[in-house]
C-alpha cells in the first residue's frame, strides 16, 4: 500500500505538489529560524568567550575574587608550566595564556611631551606565534580598518576610535605607561601596525592588544599570566562539557600547583560562574527556547490548515471510495501515509533548502554593525546563522507531525460518512 | 620676717614664668597650633633622601629617591634604586606634574583623574604627593579635645577645607601638645568616608624644629599593609640650584 501511495504521490503532482511544497516552506523557515536565533543569542556568548570568559578560565583564588579589577600583582606565576600541564591533560581543547591590563596611552608631539592622553583596556595574548588561534578568536584580520597585524615584537593594534581621537596612525608609535606586576612604573613604547573596529562601543572606545611576550616584559610578568583560558572543541559553548573538564581540574589541584599558598592556587571556572554570564546564558537559551517554541506552533498551525484542507478537498474522493466499497480504517489510514509521506518530501526539501541558506549566510555573515554603533555589550558585529545538530531535524516537526495531525482531523470525517448518503452527495 | 618676705617676692616673681607655658598653651587656638605645625613641617626648600617600602600582596618591595622642593610650588624627585625605578624622575611645577622614564626614554605629563592614582602600587597617590601646602592656608580648624597617643599628649584637631582644589575635604589630627608634630593624621571625603590614615613617629630635633623621620600612610580603601616612608637624611632651606625645578633636569 505504501510503494502504492508513494507512486500517486509522485505521479499525481495536482494532488501532492502543493501540500510538498507548504510543507518545504514551513521547514525552511522553522530552520533558517532556529539557525539564526541560535546563532545571535550564541555569538554573544561566543564573543564574550572569545574576549573574556573562555569556555573555562583558569586563575588564582585571589585574582578571581577581584577579576573584575584585573588585579595583575595576584596573577598566575609559573604560567607556562600549567598551561603545559592543562594541554596534556585536555588535549582536543585549545588553552591560552593572557594578561588583561588597564593603562594609560599617551601619545607625543614631535619632540617627545604628551600631545595626548586617553585610558585603555588592553589585552595582551599570543599575536605571533605561527599557529595561534588567537587572532582569529578576536577577529583580528577581519576587523582591521587601517594597517595590518603586528609581525613583530613592539608592535601592536589600537582600536580606530582612540586613533582618530588622537591623530595616530600606523607606523607612528605611542607609551603606554601602566604598572608592573609589583606596582612599579610601566612605560614601554609600541608602534602601530593597524586600527581596528570591532563594532562594539565598549570595545572600540579604547582597545590596545599586545603580543603576550611584549605584555610580560613591560609589566614584569615574566612567565606570568592574569588568565589561562580553555577552549572546547564546540561551536558553541556547551556547558556540561566545561563543567566536567571544572570538576576533574578540582579534583586533580594539587598536581597544578604542588607549592602555592591557598590563595594563589588557581582555580578554574566555567564560562557561567564568570561576571552575569549565568544570566546571560539562562536568558539566551529562554528566549531561543520561546522564540522556536512560538514560531514552530505557529507553523504547525499553517500546515496543519494545509492538512486540513488537503484532507476536506478530498471529500468527494473518500465518499467514492467508500461507495465502492472501501474500509473506512483503510481509507483513513491511507490518509494518514499519505501525509506523512509528504510530511516527510516536504521537509526534507524545506530542510535541504534551509540548511544551503544558513551554510551559505554562515560563510558570508550579516553585517550588523550599522545598529550598533553604541552598543555597551559585547554583541559581534557580523550575526552568523548556527549550524547545529538540530537544524537538520527541527524543520520534520512542523512539517511532519502538523501535516498528519491536520490529515488526522480531516479524516476524522470519513467514519461520519453514510452509504445511504453519499448517493446524494455524489448527485447520482 | 625679712626672709619670708624675700621668699614669698621670689615665688610671686617666678609664678608668672613657670605658668606661662601653661596659660600660653591655653590661650592657643586651633589656627595657632596649625601655624606651629606649619612652622615643623614647611620650610622653604628641602632636600630629603626617602625610602619608601611598599607592602604588596606577594611581595613587599623599597624604592629608594632623592628630592628636592621649594615652597609648596616647584619640587623634582629622582627614584634611586631598585634599577627597574633608577632613573626614574618626577618633576612638579605648580599643578603640573611630569614623569621622566629612561625605559621609553619619554617625559609624560599626568593630569586629570590620573593623579588620583596610586604611585608605584603605594598607599599615596600623585595628588597626595603633590600636595605639599601649609595646613592652615587650606583648612580651617577646631580643637575638639585632648588624647594620649604613643604616650604623648596630643591635642585633636578637626580640620574643614577652606579651598576647593583640596584632596581630602576633611582631616582629623592628633598633634603633640609640646611639639606640634602630627602623629596620626586621618583623611576623609565629603561624604564623611574615611580615605586614608597616615601615623607618624621617630620625631626628631632636625635643624631647630621637630620631624617625624617615619612615616606609615594607609590608604583606607584597599587591603595591605599601608606604605611606610622612612627619611633616610633632610635638609631644610638649603639653596637649590634653578635648573633643578626645569624640563631639561628630567632627561
Amino acid at each position: 500500500m505504501k510503494k502504492f501511495l508513494l507512486k500517486g504521490i509522485l505521479h499525481d503532482r495536482g494532488r501532492s505538489l502543493v501540500p510538498v511544497f507548504v510543507v518545504a516552506i514551513g521547514a525552511l523557515l522553522t530552520v533558517f529560524l532556529y539557525s539564526w536565533v541560535t546563532g545571535a543569542m550564541g555569538g554573544s556568548i561566543e564573543m564574550s568567550s572569545n574576549f573574556n570568559t573562555g569556555d573555562v578560565k583558569v586563575m588564582t583564588s585571589a585574582y578571581a575574587a577581584e577579576a573584575d579589577q584585573i588585579p595583575n600583582d595576584l596573577a598566575i606565576l609559573g604560567a607556562g608550566r600549567i598551561t603545559e600541564q592543562l594541554k596534556n591533560r585536555w588535549p582536543d581543547m585549545d588553552w591560552v595564556a593572557r594578561i588583561r591590563f588597564g593603562a594609560l596611552a599617551d601619545f607625543p608631539d614631535r619632540e617627545g611631551l604628551t600631545r595626548g592622553q586617553g585610558p585603555v583596556a588592553g589585552w595582551a595574548i599570543d599575536l605571533i606565534s605561527v599557529n595561534t588561534k588567537e587572532p582569529s578568536r578576536f577577529n583580528l584580520p577581519g576587523a582591521i580598518v587601517r594597517g595590518a597585524m603586528p609581525s613583530q615584537s613592539g608592535e601592536c593594534l589600537i582600536s580606530e576610535e582612540l586613533a582618530s581621537r588622537f591623530d595616530i596612525n600606523p607606523g607612528e608609535s605611542f607609551t603606554l605607561f601602566g604598572t608592573t606586576m609589583e606596582g612599579g612604573f610601566s612605560f614601554t613604547n609600541y608602534i602601530i601596525s593597524g586600527t581596528l573596529k570591532f563594532g562594539s562601543a565598549r570595545l572600540d572606545r579604547g582597545a590596545v592588544i599586545l603580543d603576550i611576550r611584549d605584555a610580560r616584559s613591560a609589566f614584569g610578568m615574566d612567565d606570568a599570566a592574569g588568565e589561562i583560558l580553555g577552549y572546547l572543541p564546540v561551536s558553541y559553548y556547551d556547558h556540561k562539557m566545561a563543567v566536567a573538564v571544572q570538576s576533574r581540574f578540582n579534583a586533580d589541584i594539587k598536581e597544578f600547583a604542588p607549592d602555592e599558598e591557598k590563595m594563589f592556587e588557581p582555580v578554574m571556572l566555567t564560562l557561567k560562574e564568570q561576571s552575569g554570564m549565568a544570566e546571560l546564558v539562562d536568558y539566551s537559551k529562554a528566549i531561543s527556547a520561546m522564540l522556536i517554541f512560538i514560531f514552530v506552533a505557529a507553523m504547525a498551525i499553517v500546515l496543519w490548515n494545509a492538512g486540513l484542507l488537503g484532507g476536506l478537498r478530498r471529500y468527494t474522493e473518500f465518499g467514492v471510495r467508500i461507495a465502492l466499497g472501501e474500509d473506512k480504517g483503510h481509507i483513513y489510514r491511507s490518509l494518514l501515509w499519505e501525509a506523512v509521506m509528504i510530511g516527510c518530501i516536504g521537509s526534507l526539501a524545506g530542510t535541504a533548502a534551509g540548511v544551503a541558506l544558513v551554510y551559505a549566510l554562515n560563510v558570508k555573515g550579516f553585517d550588523m554593525s550599522g545598529y550598533m554603533q553604541n552598543a555597551t555589550i559585547l554583541m559581534p558585529s557580523v550575526i552568523r546563522p548556527a549550524i547545529t545538530p538540530v537544524v537538520y531535524y527541527i524543520g520534520f516537526i512542523p512539517g511532519v507531525f502538523s501535516m498528519l495531525l491536520g490529515n488526522a482531523l480531516a479524516g476524522a470525517g470519513i467514519y461520519k460518512r453514510e452509504t445511504a448518503r453519499l448517493f446524494n452527495e455524489l448527485e447520482v | 620676717m625679712n626672709i619670708r618676705i624675700v621668699i614669698y617676692g621670689f615665688i610671686m616673681c617666678l609664678l608668672p614664668v613657670c605658668t606661662q607655658p601653661v596659660f600660653a598653651q591655653q590661650a592657643l587656638t586651633a589656627e595657632d597650633v596649625l601655624e606651629r605645625v606649619d612652622r615643623n613641617l614647611s620650610s622653604g626648600t628641602r632636600i630629603v633622601e626617602s625610602s619608601m617600602t611598599i607592602h604588596g600582596r606577594r611581595t613587599s618591595r623599597t624604592i629608594t629617591s632623592k628630592g628636592w622642593s621649594q615652597g609648596d610650588k616647584r619640587s623634582f624627585t629622582e627614584y634611586l634604586s631598585p634599577a627597574s625605578e633608577a632613573g626614574t624622575k618626577m618633576l612638579k611645577l605648580e599643578d603640573q606634574l611630569w614623569i621622566y622614564t629612561p625605559a621609553a626614554d619619554r617625559t609624560i605629563q599626568i593630569s586629570g583623574h590620573m593623579l588620583r592614582q596610586s604611585v608605584m602600587g603605594s598607599d599615596l597617590s600623585y595628588e597626595d604627593m603633590m600636595d605639599d601646602r601649609k595646613l592652615s592656608e587650606i583648612y580651617t580648624a577646631r580643637i575638639t579635645g585632648k588624647d594620649t597617643l604613643e604616650g604623648r599628649n596630643v591635642l585633636v584637631i578637626e580640620m574643614t577645607a577652606k579651598v576647593n582644589d583640596v584632596a581630602y575635604y576633611r582631616q582629623k589630627a592628633w598633634i603633640d601638645e609640646e611639639r606640634f608634630v602630627p602623629l596620626r593624621q586621618e583623611m576623609y571625603a565629603r561624604s564623611g568616608q574615611l580615605l586614608k590614615r597616615t601615623d607618624l613617629t621617630d620625631v626628631e630635633r632636625i635643624q631647630n624644629r621637630w620631624f617625624p623621620r617615619t612615616m606609615v600612610y594607609k590608604d583606607m580603601l584597599k587591603e595591605g599593609k599601608g606604605t611606610e616612608f622612612r627619611v633616610i637624611s633632610i635638609i631644610f632651606n638649603q639653596e637649590i640650584p634653578e635648573h633643578i625645578f626645569s624640563k631639561a633636569s628630567l632627561r
